[in-house]
This record gives structure tokens, C-alpha cells and sequence, in this order.
């Protein structure tokens, strides 16, 4: 580790994904591997096919403490529009940070575990968050852990893997967490992940990180996977990548993520605002918003990707987010936001590629249906 | 056999030029997923984009490393853009260039000196 803001950190496990062959990146400040040997296709089928390991050690993982568990509930609703009150012991959701304007400032997962709330943010993020947090909860303890890494294993296989190392991870459901023991160490687990597949999340402690990563990799089933199909993956299953498809200037309601703002955060709710930006979010919940984040099918083969312009007739219409070529699907896909107009699923639009026009039409998310265990 | 900066190679063949690209750009583009070649009868200025490869990363032009006209295109390689990664040296062949000004071939490296560049 480096003092020096201008390098870039290496991670616990920097040495193994070298071992394994992984090419090294740049990535929010830190090296990561973008992929291994087997090159970011294969990667990414074989996370469908059976299971992937990814090590995401560069995300934030924050404990939130406070005097008690309606306090800090309360605390944490005063900053996001998601119901943190409510959320049993054991269970995890998914919430948004927003600013006064109704814009996004990161996505993050949230538990209750118990006396303390664990959150996870995104890793260029986390600085900022914290420092939110911190202003924005006075009373409440803000720590960011950092002896802990964060390996994901992911895909239909995660199970079956896990269990074998204990056998308790089987009955977990989708966004469940569990405090287990993998390998002598205790481990904060969450059923969920990034990648549209079943699977867990796991904070492990640094120094029984990689002896876990390498007891995992062992099994026949799993192959190390880098953030190249990382992307590819929550790409097909839909889900937003920060700074990219939402950012400060995306609310909640354009980008399709009504659903993580439950009923009592709502108008009419027992709880209803009370968040930075609930004017605007509000009323985009109740008549609508002008534009909205949708999937995009583009008429060829070329992959559309971020920044590509999207037009109908002559005018200007909006702009993709994110676009790739989709390993599973063997078509290029895209997310951007469209005018409400023109989000229906089936819509014929134009984006323009490389100074010409090609046909693009409007598609539902996911592309590819998720296959968590509910 | 010439290579250029831009990782691609060159093989005469009769009056025409063969144009593809090496093994070391193949692999450090990864999984390639589409191409784009010019049309045949297109007059070409070196140095201008005229393929574009889109790997599973990102997307990259081609440069025609001549003057001349294209003469044929390597229409496999539309339907089955993974052959650039199976075959770069061989079979996926981009386009056949006939050059307008033969001696900017001298310019480019031979083997011994790309594979030094790449190293």
C-alpha cells in the first residue's frame, strides 16, 4: 500500500491474480485484473455455465453504528430513499445515494446485521461517501473497513462450491446475509452479486483472504474472473455500473430504479420523502419522468457503446451508457436513456455510429432473466 | 513480409499487398466480435481508417498502410469475426491493396525488427 494518492494501490491479492495469469489495470486507483488467460468471453460463459470468482476488494465496505437500530434506521433513510426501517435482521437491500437535486451519488447495498449496518459502495465512490455519511449522521459511528477484502463467487455452480466449504450457505436466499466461518475465518456473507447469476458476496479478513480465493479456485467448477466480464455480465443482467449509467444527473425514477424505493418512502407512505432530492423523486414516482433508462438492441453487429448519440428523425433523442458485445446472447446490447415517449419495449429508434445512422430498437431489461434463488 | 507500427503485417503477393494484422495485436485486442472492411474499388490514402475491429473490450480503426485501391475484401471474416483471434497470420487477411506508390513499403519493419518492438 501506498501513501501516495497518485499511485495506484495494489490490493491483498494483487500477487495472486498476477500468479494467475491476470492482466493488470488501472481501476478507480487501484490494479485490478481486467481478465486472465481465458480472455473475457470465455470468462463470462463459463460464469454462466457453472461458477466465476471475482475479487471486488477495491469496493468500500462501511459499518454504521448507532445509539439503536431505529436511530440508525432512521439515520440512513434521511439519505436514501430506500425503507431501512423495516429491513429484518439477516436481510440485505439495494439503495441509493442522492443529492438535492434527485441525483444519483452512488448505488450500494445495505444489511442489518444485528447491532450494526454493513454497507458496500463503489470503489471510486468511497471517499465521498464516507464523507456524506459522515456529515449527513451525526450521532451514528461511520467505519470503514479496511481489513477486510471482498471476493464474489457467482453463477450457477456458487452454491454447490460454497457448501462444500460450509454447508449452512445452501440455505441462505437471495439477499440474505450470514456470519460464517470459511476456512477458519469469519467471513460476512450475502447471497447476491453483480452478475444476474445466483451466488454470494464475502468479506473475508485480509489475512485469510487468499488462502480462501485459492481453496475456492481449487474447485473444479470455478475459474478467476476479471472486471472485463464483470462488465459483460451486469450488462446482460440489466444492472447499472456507476458513473456510467447513473451518475448526479440521473434521479432514481429515470433510471429505472423506482423498485428499490419502497412503499413507505413514498407519497402517502408512513415515512413518505425525508431524503435529499424526494421533491423531485416523488413526483417523478407519481406522474412519471421525462426520460428513462431502457435497454437497446442495435440492428447490427456493431456494438454500441457509451457516448454513442441516439436520434429519431432528425432530432437528437438521447445517448447510450454503457454498450458491449453480450457473450451469451452473441448480439451487441446497450442501456441509454430514452425520451418517455420512446421507452416502450419494441420501439424503432437511430443511433449514430461512426458518422452513420444504423437502427436500434428499444428492448426490456433484463436481456437475460436472473437466476437468483428466491 | 512487412510489419508496421500500427501491429499490422504486409505480404506481396503478385502486384497486390496482403493486409492483416499480427498474433500480438489479436491477443492484445482479446476477443474479437466485428469487423468492418471497405468496399472493393475504394481509393485509400495511408494512414486512413478503413477497417474498424470491435473486440469484446473496445472498439479499433485499422489504418490502410498505403496508397492504392482496394481490390478485395476478406468477406469470411464479417460472418466470423473470431477467426482474426484463431488464424490472424493466415486465413483472417483484412483486405488486398494494389499500392500507387510501391516504395512506401520500404519504410516498414521486417520481422527481426517488429518482433523487437514488440518485446
Amino acid at each position: 500500500m501506498s501513501d501516495l494518492p497518485d499511485e495506484l494501490r495494489g490490493l491483498p491479492l494483487h500477487d495472486l491474480h498476477r500468479e494467475l495469469g491476470g492482466r493488470m489495470v488501472p481501476f478507480a486507483g487501484y490494479e485490478m485484473p481486467v481478465q486472465y488467460g481465458a480472455g473475457v468471453m470465455k470468462e463470462h460463459l463459463h460464469t454462466r455455465a457453472a461458477a466465476g470468482l471475482f475479487d471486488v476488494s477495491h469496493m468500500g465496505q462501511v459499518i454504521l453504528r448507532g445509539a439503536d437500530a431505529e436511530t440508525l434506521a432512521l439515520g440512513l433513510e434521511s439519505l436514501i430513499p430506500a425503507a431501512v426501517v423495516g429491513l429484518a435482521e439477516g436481510r440485505q437491500r439495494y439503495g441509493l445515494l442522492t443529492n438535492p437535486a434527485g441525483g444519483i451519488l452512488d448505488d450500494l447495498m445495505f444489511a442489518n446485521r444485528g447491532d450494526h449496518l454493513f454497507v458496500v459502495v463503489n470503489a471510486a465512490c468511497k471517499a465521498a461517501d464516507i464523507a456524506h455519511l459522515r456529515a449527513g449522521l451525526p450521532g451514528i459511528e461511520v467505519v470503514e473497513v479496511t481489513d477486510r477484502c471482498l471476493l464474489a463467487v457467482q453463477g450457477p455452480g456458487a452454491e454447490a462450491v460454497l457448501a462444500r466449504l460450509a454447508p449452512d450457505v445452501a440455505d441462505m436466499r437471495f439477499m440474505d446475509v450470514a456470519t460464517v466461518t470459511l476456512e477458519g475465518a469469519e467471513c460476512w456473507i450475502s447471497r447476491s452479486g453483480y452478475t444476474g447469476e445466483d451466488g454470494y458476496e464475502i468479506s473475508v479478513p485480509n489475512d485469510a483472504a487468499e488462502a480462501l480465493a485459492r481453496r475456492l479456485l481449487a474447485d473444479d467448477a470455478v475459474l478467476p474472473i476479471g472486471l472485463g466480464a464483470r462488465d459483460s455480465l451486469r450488462l446482460e443482467a440489466g444492472l447499472c455500473l456507476y458513473g456510467h449509467d447513473i451518475d448526479t444527473t440521473t434521479t432514481p425514477v429515470e433510471a429505472a430504479l423506482h423498485w428499490s424505493i419502497q412503499k413507505a418512502r413514498r407519497s402517502g407512505g408512513a415515512r413518505a420523502g425525508g431524503f435529499p432530492g424526494a421533491e423531485r423523486i416523488l413526483a417523478e414516482l407519481e406522474g412519471g419522468a421525462a426520460r428513462l433508462r431502457v435497454g437497446l438492441r442495435p440492428g447490427g453487429r456493431a456494438p454500441m457503446r457509451e457516448g454513442v448519440e441516439l436520434f429519431q428523425g432528425a432530432g437528437p433523442v438521447g445517448r447510450i451508457t454503457s454498450g458491449a458485445f453480450a457473450p451469451s446472447l452473441q448480439v451487441p446490447i446497450s442501456m441509454g436513456y430514452v425520451p418517455r415517449a420512446l421507452a416502450a419495449p419494441g420501439t424503432q429508434i437511430e443511433a449514430e455510429l461512426r458518422g452513420k445512422r444504423a437502427p436500434v430498437t428499444v428492448d426490456s431489461l433484463p436481456f437475460l432473466p436472473a437466476n437468483f434463488k428466491r | 513480409m512487412k510489419y508496421t507500427e500500427e501491429h499490422e503485417w504486409l505480404r506481396p503477393e503478385d502486384d497486390l499487398i496482403v493486409v492483416g494484422i499480427t498474433e500480438h495485436a489479436a491477443e492484445q485486442l482479446g476477443d474479437i466480435v466485428f469487423v468492418e472492411l471497405p468496399e472493393v474499388g475504394t481509393e485509400v490514402t495511408k494512414d486512413e481508417e478503413c477497417v474498424v475491429i470491435e473486440s469484446v473490450k473496445a472498439a479499433s480503426d485499422i489504418l490502410a498502410p498505403l496508397d492504392g485501391e482496394i481490390v478485395e475484401v476478406n468477406d469470411m471474416l464479417v460472418e466470423n469475426p473470431g477467426k482474426i483471434n484463431d488464424d490472424p497470420m493466415g486465413d483472417a487477411w483484412f483486405f488486398k491493396i494494389k499500392p500507387s506508390e510501391p516504395e512506401q513499403m520500404d519504410e516498414y519493419m521486417d520481422e527481426a525488427v517488429y518482433n523487437k518492438m514488440i518485446s
